[in-house]
């Protein structure tokens, strides 16, 4: 899987309720998620945002609340990954059980700028910065977490093992 | 084996485990409230099955935006009691017999000692005071145990926190939590389990640990735990629906950070915005003026929290441009207190005594802060926007210091009132 887009960026500790704050969370409607995305970080980022965009930011992204709003708002606003030093366990988990693509990269949190372009090849852990030509390495993805992505995830592999369960014997 | 570890080993048939390892488990007990369950109900349908894993052991608490707050919130709250009557569950909690969640489930012994448990919210690591593994996952992760009763879970690397010396007046379980955080940060126990020990846990009543494993998310822990004993014994004996495990720590338990603290140096303690690792002593805060007081929340909304805060404001006035919101976490919590007579304390002091609610914590309802308003909160939260506009302020302390700083309208500490 490659993906290629546009480099926004976030700093450190951004938490759930920057993501998507939760006044908007009487709702759980994607779209209407996607209108609010990252506001309380970024204002303007809603209007700014296109389909295809990258964020990268630093430690501890989707801290606080264990809200699947959060990456359900990044995946729906179209942004296609988020690359962080670190996420919040929660958020981590959120993201592959819905199927939003994330990355640890120390190296290109630091050396990326807004505004680059930039190349995830998914499988092979290597990030391109197109626009400096240069590469960075992301951590490997663990095993189960591949098994995951490539069920179409959480939901699809749980139907997938109900199905191997209740198989009749 | 550290407790944490016994735990998740007991719930995946394993003699033995280690950090780092990845299991599937069978859960005990699992939770979703009005904000994480519509999600989580359309996910399991995606599933397929026309059963769940045991009607017995799925709460849906609708809390959060509940009483109804607006007509978006009624159709979300809709939602989880069309699911339960289809699904004929036993753990539905319809407002006037809901509370928040994680003050409910522990005072109605639905949750015990030794328990795996999941919620579909991040303050689910409450139940660790009671000596359970009990960890926040989103609506996803809970629709699938919904259907398997099985949830997959990396084993956390422990760290112990030992606290020992002397408390010093009006210090709790919420100084302690937030000095703690503000020691580490508030990604210093992340993916870990925080294991809480020492001669000042050990009298710690059960409301102070609930409040401090409740905060164990604040520093990015995955759960926070404290080894049942007899204070544990005392408060499950009584609520207990079913039969509980005791589970301790080996002497020679591996962990893969040991902190320790002298209590009689941990000052009454403020996080100021907008992390909950943002510490200071309450006293170097006289400056800050205040526009709102929260006491409650699933971190501070117990009875024993709402005697703290009574105790101070007893006789005295709310400032004048002030106002003060006290919400009991539960209807036994809110019954208890009329019949003590601290509703009457806080209503005669001038402030508001609401239904349960999260409502102001999450800047829901029930106390919204304006841009450029302040305010400080027993709660568990002062992100940027936490309590309402993005340009207001939250700062959190345990419930007595919030009494004081209600009265003088400024961050006070107790003596300054009592």
């Amino acid at each position: 899987m490659i993906l290629k887009g546009r480099v926004w960026k976030f700093g450190n500790n951004i938490d759930t309720d920057a993501i998507i704050p939760a006044r908007y969370l009487n709702t759980s409607d994607p779209k209407e998620l996607a209108k609010h995305v990252m506001e309380d970080a970024d204002k303007d980022f809603p209007a700014k945002v296109k389909k295809g965009d990258i964020i990268i930011a630093e430690n501890n992204f989707g801290c606080g609340s264990s809200r699947e709003h959060a990456p359900i708002a990044i995946k729906a606003a179209g942004v296609q990954a988020v690359i962080a030093k670190s996420f919040a366990r929660i958020f981590y988990r959120n993201a592959f059980n819905i199927g939003l693509p994330i990355f640890e990269s120390d190296e290109a949190s630091e050396k990326t700028k807004q505004g680059d372009e930039i190349e995830i090849d998914a499988d092979r852990g290597i990030i391109k910065n197109i626009t400096k030509n240069e590469q960075y390495i992301s951590k490997p993805i663990p095993s189960f977490m591949q098994e995951l992505i490539s069920a179409g995830g959480l939901i699809e592999w749980t139907k997938r093992k109900m199905a191997i369960l209740n198989q009749p014997t | 084996m550290t407790i944490s570890e016994k735990i998740l080993a007991a719930h995946s048939g394993k003699e033995a485990l280690s950090p780092g390892e990845l299991i599937n488990a069978q859960v005990d007990f699992i939770l979703a409230n009005d904000i994480t369950a519509p999600i989580a109900i359309d996910e399991f349908k995606k599933i397929g099955t026309q059963s769940v894993f045991n009607k017995d052991r799925i709460a849906f608490i609708p809390d959060h935006f509940a009483p109804q707050k607006d007509i978006k919130a009624a159709e979300q709250c809709k939602i989880l009691k069309e699911f339960s009557k289809a699904f004929d569950l036993g753990l539905y909690f319809e407002v006037g017999r809901m509370g928040i969640e994680h003050a409910l489930l522990p005072e109605e012994g639905l949750v015990v000692p030794g328990d795996l448990i999941i919620g579909a919210d991040s303050h689910t690591c409450t139940y660790g005071a009671l000596g359970a593994f009990s960890t926040g996952v989103g609506s996803t992760d809970f629709a699938s145990a919904m259907a398997t009763g099985e949830c997959w879970f990396k084993v956390p690397e422990s760290m112990k926190f030992i606290y020992y010396g002397k408390l010093n007046k009006w210090v709790g379980g919420k100084d302690l939590i937030l000095h703690t955080i503000g020691d580490i940060g508030v990604d210093g126990a992340l993916y870990r389990a925080m294991e809480f020990e020492g001669e000042i846990i050990r009298m710690l009543p059960m409301h102070a640990r609930l409040t401090m494993c409740n905060m164990a998310i604040e520093a990015g822990g995955k759960n926070g735990i404290i080894v049942p004993d007899e204070i544990t014994e005392g408060y499950v004996k009584k609520r207990a629906k079913r039969k509980y495990n005791f589970y301790s720590s080996d002497k020679d338990a591996t962990y893969v950070e040991v902190r320790e603290y002298d209590c009689s140096k941990i000052p009454i303690t403020v996080s100021c915005p907008h992390l909950p690792s943002n510490t200071k002593p309450a006293e170097e805060l006289s400056q800050v003026t205040v526009d709102q007081i929260v006491i409650g929340s699933c971190t501070n909304g117990r009875i024993e929290d709402l005697r703290e805060a009574a105790q101070v404001i007893k006789g005295k006035k709310v400032h004048d441009y002030v106002r003060m919101i006290v919400i009991p976490a539960t209807q036994k919590i809110y019954l208890q207190a009329v019949k003590e007579g601290l509703a009457e304390i806080f209503i005669n002091a001038g402030a508001v005594f609401s239904t349960p609610t999260c409502g102001p914590c999450l800047g829901g309802h029930m106390g919204v802060l304006a841009e450029g308003e302040r305010a400080i909160a027993t709660t568990n939260r002062n992100f940027a926007g936490r309590m309402g506009h993005p340009k207001s302020e939250v700062y959190l302390s345990n419930p007595s210091t919030a009494a004081a700083s209600a009265v003088l309208g400024r961050i006070s500490i107790p003596e300054e009132v009592v």
